[in-house]
This record gives structure tokens, sequence and C-alpha cells, in this order.
């Protein structure tokens, strides 16, 4: 057989070492040590959409901190000379001339047949708008009195990007204020709904027996409800006579407390299917209490898993909170939250005079549909071993 | 399957009892009723004949009771104050005090036209959702794939009552509708003819089309994702592979498969279209329950804001078991003895 060989074989004089000679190795090398949550990271920055969203909600979820900054005015500033006020625009040519952005001040003429303020922008003295200025002042974080803004209105102008509502407050300032608002909601909301969660599915797939039955059959009933309807009976029951904070929490645990048998439901299923994995039984041959277990095993292993379909229920908390504030069962003023801010846009006659004041709409589309995206790109990521 | 009936049907009886106890309990929640807060107004106004017929009230529909003989009375398991069974169980819905009148007459009209628009909710989602999701997967990473993704991510995000505002103030512009109610104005109060038919039928495309949104979004995304698992099975490839054109072959074996999830999802969906029927009937004025239920909470008027939400938890829970024996019925492998 040996003699058949017609040409020689060729061998290295180089030691063989496998971890540096193979080059193919290397990568999976870094592919099989990988902890799991790199690997979920890495499946995630895949999916282009999710991240651009995820960028989107940090975005969004940085301003919270810093609302009294950003915004322009004060959240109940009010415009006496400028009841809604169109929107202003920002421009940054006059006369075909660079000037930096500015804004074109206007004035207003009361319609003496339509009972309407009419506008007239005034074309020929652009006003400069200030950056890195001292506005109005303001208590930051109801602490610290401060003047500094990121952008202020000209010297004696005025600057309304999104227009003014009916006391001629600044729509985009309280856009920004009711951020602060209504993304808090969506967490704090989904706080509740998690812990809730978390508790009757791991007690129910933890005893099994009839615990597990009657909860089941809870979450089967709580299912079967409409949601808005028992929302509205919720919040028709808080005293009418709570803070404006109080109903804030109020208002927060009861979006929770409906939305919580998704997310027990997984947990429940989750526990079941890997109690029965290899390394659980491992982990009780060698005597770990079933709290360790737990809390070591098995949470880590599905806490993507939940973590993913927490992110797709914070709209629907965010949207219900909307939906109730813009019922006028909600959140009150001066609480400001979007939908408080869409509340006195449901007429139809700001439909059709002045339409700026839907302006609240995008957020809360842009927001909830990044937390879908975001959430669909984490569903996707979260089994990381699972092709 | 009369055994699988028959269970059903005692499950969803239970689950009404304890839905019924909720309900009860939420109404409850805030201190006082309605007639208590009256009382206390009548007597600041020094109106003392008014309040002492509502103290009549308050005893004539046993106020007065612990709150648990209030719940069975209501139900109609408990002798009520007048020493007889009237409750839901005996076809007795109880007294509205807002209105002065009985819960059934302040409903009326009410309960057949909320049935009306989420039925015609219901056929919308599916007929406009079936052949979107179909040609969305035929046509995968076309076009109008991504227009259809595009839409039904918006339809999931936007608030439904915003859209029924901006749709309302459309159609009245370009169509000539008139905006709010679910008929034109002088149809009000008139008997039934086949104009006031026609003009329900007008009003009925907005409503519809708004509520239904989400849910027809929701439902072309799992739709689509369903068929595309099914066309890549090799059953569908040999059935095309034998020569069955593209269009029979699909109908034929993955749409039956993918319509199952499709149907158990009815489930789902119905709790879901119930709560966008009550908001934007709230916000469009239709003549629903939704209305009636707001202003019943919030003036506290027990029996009527009891009544509709039992009548809207009836609604999913009879639709879902309406669901559960369409899919028992479809589908083959299900087993209808036990676990």
């Amino acid at each position: 057989m040996r003699e058949q060989l017609a040409t020689p074989h060729f061998v290295d004089a180089q030691p063989f070492d496998p971890g540096v000679s193979d080059p193919g190795r290397h990568e999976d090398e870094r592919f099989y040590r990988a902890s799991s949550l790199a690997l979920i990271w890495w499946k995630f920055r895949r999916n282009r959409l999710a991240v651009v969203s995820a960028f989107v909600l940090l975005f969004f979820y940085a301003m919270v901190p810093f609302v009294e900054v950003i915004a322009p005015y004060g959240q109940s500033e009010r415009n006496g000379d400028f009841l809604y006020a169109p929107p202003q625009p920002v421009h940054l040519f006059h006369d075909g001339e660079f000037v930096g952005p500015f804004v074109y001040p206007y004035s207003f003429t009361f319609n003496k047949e339509t009972f309407t303020r009419d506008y007239v922008v005034d074309r020929t003295a652009p006003q400069r708008l200030r950056f890195f200025c001292q506005g109005s002042p303001y208590r930051f974080w109801g602490l610290v009195e401060m003047r500094f803004r990121l952008v202020c209105p000209p010297e004696g102008g005025t600057f309304f990007l999104m227009g003014t509502d009916r006391l001629g407050r600044d729509l985009l300032s309280r856009i920004i204020y009711g951020a602060r608002i209504s993304l808090v909601i969506g967490l704090v909301g989904i706080g509740v709904s998690f812990a809730l969660g978390l508790f009757f599915g791991g007690v129910a797939g933890y005893l099994g027996g009839w615990v597990d039955s009657a909860i089941q059959r809870l979450i089967e009933i709580l299912r079967s409800l409409p949601e808005l309807p028992l929302w509205l009976a919720l919040s028709a029951a808080l005293p009418a006579n709570w803070s404006p904070v109080a109903v804030f929490f109020g208002i927060t645990i009861i979006l929770g407390l409906l939305d919580w048998p998704g997310l027990a439901r997984a947990v429940r299923s989750k526990l079941l299917a890997l109690r029965e994995e290899d390394f659980v039984k491992a982990a009780e041959l060698m005597g770990a209490s079933r709290t360790r277990i737990i809390a070591r095993h098995l949470i880590p292993n599905f806490m993507s898993h939940l973590i993913a379909s927490a992110t797709l229920s914070i709209p629907s908390m965010i949207l219900g909170e909307t939906a109730l504030s813009f019922l006028g069962l909600g959140l009150r003023p001066p609480v400001t939250s979007w939908g408080v801010l869409l509340n006195e846009a449901q007429n139809l006659a700001a439909v059709s005079l002045q339409p700026w004041l839907l302006w609240p709409i995008v957020p809360v589309v842009l927001v909830v549909l990044a937390f879908n995206f975001v959430g669909d790109g984490l569903r996707d990521a979260a089994d990381p071993y699972h092709e | 399957m009369i055994r699988y009936l028959a269970r059903r049907l005692a499950t969803m009886l239970v689950t009404l009892l304890i839905i019924s106890a909720l309900i009860f309990i939420i109404i409850k929640l805030p201190p006082g009723d309605f007639l208590t807060n009256q009382i206390a107004e009548l007597r600041a106004q020094g109106d003392a004949s008014a309040a002492a017929r509502a103290e009549f009230l308050v005893a004539q529909y046993g106020l007065d009771r612990p709150a648990w003989e209030q719940y069975l009375a209501w139900v109609g398991v408990w002798p009520g104050p007048g020493g007889d069974h009237a409750g839901l169980l005996q076809g007795n819905w109880g007294w509205s005090f807002e209105y002065d009148r009985p819960v059934r007459e302040v409903v009326g009209d009410a309960l057949w036209l909320t049935l009306l628009l989420n039925l015609t909710t219901v056929i919308f989602v599916h007929v406009v959702a079936i052949p979107i999701a179909i040609y969305s997967a035929r046509r995968q990473y076309s076009i109008g794939d991504y227009v259809v993704t595009l839409f039904g991510y918006l339809g999931l995000a936007t608030p439904s009552f915003l859209l029924a505002l901006i749709l309302l103030y459309y159609m009245n512009r370009w169509f000539g509708i008139s905006i709010g109610g679910l008929y034109d104005p002088q149809f009000a109060g008139a008997p039934w003819t086949a104009e006031k038919v026609r003009s329900l039928a007008e009003h009925l495309i907005v409503p519809t089309i708004v509520i239904g949104l989400g849910g027809t979004a929701a439902m072309i995304r799992r739709m689509r994702a369903n068929l595309l698992d099914e066309l890549g099975k090799q059953y569908y490839v040999t059935a095309r592979a034998k020569g069955l054109p593209p269009g029979k072959a699909l109908l034929k074996y993955p749409f039956r498969m993918a319509l199952n999830p499709f149907i158990s999802d009815i489930g789902n969906l119905l709790p879901q279209l119930v709560s966008g029927s009550v908001l934007v009937s709230l916000v469009m004025s239709l003549p629903t329950v939704g209305p009636i239920l707001l202003a019943a909470l919030k003036a506290q008027d027990q029996y009527l804001a009891g009544f509709i939400l039992m009548f809207v938890a009836v609604l999913t829970v009879v639709g879902m078991l309406i669901s559960d024996i369409l899919l028992a019925w479809l589908d083959p492998r299900i087993r209808l003895g036990g676990r």
C-alpha cells in the first residue's frame, strides 16, 4: 500500500500548537467560550432595525432626567399673547444669506368674522435663536434654581417650534416634559407586572398541584377580560381627592395589575420545561437546595425570554396610559403626559383648526414602534444556542 | 363531542361566576355609592323630601345590606330586598339610579349596536387579513410585502382613538358623512327603515376600520409567519413538484394548516376588539355601551356599570367558546377526551 503513494508527504518542521496554528479555530474558540450574554448581544446586533430602535429609545430615555434643560420653555409657562399660535419653523437662510438657525416673528390680528386669531409672519426681521443660554428660571428636579437651557427663544421674541395650546403654552416643551411621565409610567407599570408575573408564575410552576391549576384558571379568566373597561372601572375607583402624584402611582399599579398573566404563563411554562433538564438534576444530586436551583440555574436561564416579553408589553402600558388620560380618567393636569396633551386635542376643532395639537402622537408612535422592534430583536436573540 | 361541549360550557359558567364577583368588587371599590352621594347632596341643599325619597330607594334596592348580600342578590341566588329572587339569572338587570329607569331600558338598543359593531369588526379583520397575509407570504420581500409590514406596524402603534378622530374628520370632509353617532341625526328614534339601515352601514365604516386595524395588523403578521413556515415544508414542495398550480397548492394544504392558530386566535382578538370598541365609541360618540359605561362609572351607578361590564365579559367569553368549538370541529388532531 505504502509504495503506491507517488508524492512524498509534506511535513512542517515547526512544532504544532493547535491554539495558534489553526486559523479557523480561533474564531470558533471565541464563540464557544463566549458567555450567553455575549452571544445574545452578537445575535441582537445583527438585527439592524432593533439596534436602530434601541438607539431611539436610548435617546428618549436619556432625555428624561434633563427635560428642564432641554425644553425651551417651562412646563406651564403661559404666553398670553400667543394663544393657539401655529408652529414657528426654524430657518437657516434669510434673503439667500446664511444667518444660522433663526425664526421669523409673528403677530396676530383678531378676525372678527370667524372669531379666530390670524397670525401674520413678519418675514423682514429674522430673530436668531440662542443656544446654551440663560432662559426663564426653573427648579432643576424641583431642587436647584437654574436658568441654563439648551435652546432659548430670541431676545424679546418667541420660539414655538410646534405651536402653542389654548393657554399659550409651548407644545414642544410640554411634549418634552410629558416624555418624563409617559416613559416612566411604562417602566414602573412593567415592573409591577413583572413582579406579579414572576411571583404567580413561579409559585404555579414550583408548587404544582392545585395551586398551579388555580393560578392557571385565574390567568385564563383575566386574559379573557377586555382590559380597557376594567382599567376604566379601576381608575374611576381612584379617590378624587388624591394628589396628582398619588393618582400617577395609582394608574401605574392599575396598568400593571391586569398585565401580568402573560408573563406568569411564560414563567410557569419555562420553569416546567427547565425542571426536567440534566443540569438541574446534576445540581440536585450535588445537594443544592431548591431555592438555590431556582435562583442560580433556572431564573438566569429564562430571564432573557422574560425581558423580551416584558419589552413587548411596555407599549400596551404606554398606550393604556394615553387612552385613560385621553378619556379624562387617567392622569390629571398639572401632571403632563402625552395622553394629557392629547386630551386637549380630542375635539374636531383641534383637528381642523389647530392640527399642531396632534404632535404628541408622533413621540407615542415612535416609542411604541421602537419598543416593538427592540422586543422582537430581543426575542429572536434570547435563545442564542438555538439557530 | 357532546361531552367536550358539556365540559366547556361548565367551565364557562364557572368563569362567568368568578368574573361577576370580580366586577362587583371593582364596582364597589370607590367609597359610597350613587344614592349616598345624592342623599348627602340633597341634605346639603336642604331638600328633605327628596332625601327621604332617596333613602327609600336605598332600602328598596338593598344598598344598606352588606356587600356580599348585595352581590348575591344582584346575581339572583339570594332573595333581594323585595323577598324574591330577582337578579341577573332571572333576567332582571337591575335599576339605574342616575336615569331612574330599569337598566334594561337604559341600555336597550345599545346592546344590539355593540354586538353589531363587534361582529362587523371581527368579519372585517378576517376578510382583510387573510388575503393580505396570503399575498404577503407568497411574495416575501417584495415591495408589497414591505408596504404591508410597515402598515401593520403603524396599525399596531397608532392609538386608535386618535385615528378615529382624524378619519372621522376626513370622512366628513370628503364624503359628507355626519360626525359621530351610528346613523344620521334625523333617524334617531325613528323606526328601522331601509334608509336608516343604509345610514347605519355608512356610519359603521370608520369605526370598523379603526377598531379592527390593530387586530388586522397583528393577524396579518401571525398568519404570514405561519404560512411561511408551512411553505418551506416538504409536502408543499411535493405538491408543487407534482404539478399543482401554486395558488391551488397553497389553498389546499398550507392555508388550512395556517388557519388553525388563526381561529384559536379569536380568543386573543376578542378582548382587544371589545376594548377598542369601547374606547372608539367614546371618541366618536357611538350609541353603544361604551359611553354609557363611562358615565355610569363616573356616577357610581353600580347596577348599570356592573351590567355593562358583565355584558362585555359575556361577549368575549362566549366568543372564545365559539372559537374553541370551531377549532375542535375543524381540526381532527385536537383530542376532546381530556388532557
